[in-house]
């Protein structure tokens, strides 16, 4: 199926939303469909619907434009359908500062793939139910894969660790390092 | 050492700390701390073609408690740093760190956010091994190198100031 | 009587061997004890949680059978190496004591002891049903 047949099949079931069509190289084989943001939830789950049966998740990333785009980041969801052996992409502009509803609902594999684009570009999804840090030690300061972010980062290491930790302590540092609505900015 | 004639069976002479040194570097067993593709010419090393067991590498031992010698294989991450440091702490005295490779010496092609540009800024490193990643001859030079060092040190290995 | 005297020799050198080296080691042995040191070891983490936690009996019930069935085993081999002196009637005995014992094992086999896993469903027939997506939270640090 190429993206403007997946765009008329998904368009009746989600109203006021507005889809193009991308160009990419491998159309061939993965379409790509542009959704603005406030639609993705609505989207996929058009797109799981009988007869296009993207029901397995398998990855989502970022991409960062800094300086040169509007919307400066770019998120890339990929979705496969191996009922048809068909793939597709899904790709919505984002803002620093905006927040964009979580898939986990709809697919439990978008867990820590969103874990990890908070962690590197610190964009939030909203209803997640562990928004903290993936791969970056939980007290980091700054979302390294920004391209405002430096390179070369001259930083001792750390090297204590505490001894022992209750379990009431790790439960306590899992909510203190996770991501809270109203603190000022994304941790 | 000195070879004593006077007698009808002839006798060497050493000191208890060569001989002791000798036990110790003889037999360096090292513990499991492979990180990133450095591990995987450790595991050549430790395989059949070029044995490390035969210069004393037995076994790898699972528990740094049993274990003499830390071989620092690949990269050091940010996030890993504190992890390793408290394994080295758990290794008995006396023991010893080879940093095997660029990364773990001194940070390779890594000069980035997250790998911490040289091992040496956790643990206190004996022999570097340069190499991306070095050969298995190269990591066995660095384990005779360190076998040397070794038989050139003094026994006791206890640290004057508590470094932990 | 240098039969006996020979095993008393090995007795003394063996024993005497692993004492001597305990001893000398905890008394000539340097000990630098640091708190990291003697944390306990989690492969580098800090340790979460106290280590004493509830097991499953399935290990204790295998044990104990095992214990059982292998003293029967020990019974067994006297009785096969004397066999021909025992004739029928320690024939008999034997194979009275080994049935009762069979009466226990199908007992714990009737039980479930023996039960280490699902049953073999080729089809299917009792897997659970997908259901909707459910995003389960890991809880760390407990058993969930």
């Amino acid at each position: 199926m190429i993206a403007e047949d997946i765009i008329a099949a998904i368009a009746p079931a989600v109203p006021g939303a507005s889809y193009e069509a991308s160009i990419s190289s491998d159309a061939a084989v993965t379409p790509t469909i542009r959704v603005p943001r406030e639609f993705i939830v609505a989207t996929c789950k058009a797109l799981q619907a009988p007869g296009l049966e993207y029901v397995a998740f398998s990855d989502v990333t970022a991409v960062d434009f800094h300086p040169n785009r509007a919307p400066r980041f770019d998120l890339v969801y990929h979705l496969v359908s191996p009922h048809r052996r068909a793939r597709v992409r899904v790709k919505v502009g984002i803002n620093p500062q905006e927040a964009i509803e979580t898939l986990t609902g709809l697919y439990p594999g978008a867990g820590w793939p969103e874990r990890e684009i908070y962690d590197l570009f610190g964009i939030v999804f909203d209803g997640h139910a562990d928004m903290r840090r993936l791969m970056m030690p939980d007290d980091w300061e700054g979302h390294p894969l920004r391209k405002d972010y430096p390179v070369q980062l001259r930083k001792d290491a750390q090297t204590y660790m505490p001894l022992q930790v209750t379990e009431e302590e790790f439960k306590a540092n899992l909510e203190r390092d996770r991501f809270q609505r109203g603190s000022a900015k994304p941790k | 050492m000195g070879l004593e004639t006077d007698y009808e069976v002839p006798v060497l002479t050493t000191s208890a700390e060569f001989m002791i040194q000798w036990a110790r570097r003889s037999a360096i067993w090292p513990v499991a701390f492979g990180l990133a593709c450095c591990a995987i010419e450790m595991m050549a090393t430790g395989a059949g073609r070029y044995d490390m067991a035969r210069f004393g590498a037995e076994v790898f031992r699972g528990s740094p408690r049993q274990a003499d010698l830390m071989i620092i294989a690949g990269r050091l991450s940010r996030k890993m740093a504190p992890a390793m440091r408290r394994i080295y702490d758990q290794m008995p005295e006396p023991k010893w760190v080879i940093s095997m490779g660029a990364c773990a010496s001194c940070g390779g092609v890594f000069d980035n956010y997250s790998i911490v540009q040289g091992a040496d800024q956790v643990v206190p490193v004996d022999v570097y091994i340069p190499g991306c990643p070095p050969r298995p001859e190269a990591l066995i030079y660095g384990i005779v190198q360190l076998q040397k060092k070794i038989a050139a040190s003094k026994l006791d290995q206890t640290p004057k100031v508590r470094i932990a | 009587m240098l039969g006996w005297g020979g095993i008393l020799l090995l007795a003394v050198i063996a024993i005497g061997f692993g004492v001597v080296s305990v001893v000398i080691s905890r008394f000539l042995g340097p000990r630098n004890p640091t708190p990291e040191k003697l944390a306990a070891y989690e492969c580098g983490m800090p340790p979460v949680g106290d280590a004493r936690e509830r097991q499953s009996v399935k290990f204790y019930l295998i044990a104990m059978i095992f214990l059982l069935f292998d003293i029967e085993v020990a019974f067994l081999y006297p009785w096969a190496m004397t066999m021909r002196a025992l004739g029928w009637p320690g024939l008999i005995q034997i194979t009275v004591f080994f049935l009762i014992l069979v009466v226990g094992y199908i007992y714990i086999w009737r039980k479930g002891v023996l039960d280490w896993g699902p049953e073999f469903d080729p089809d299917y027939k009792h897997a659970p049903k997908p259901g909707p997506a459910v995003v389960k939270r890991y809880r760390y640090g407990t058993r969930n």
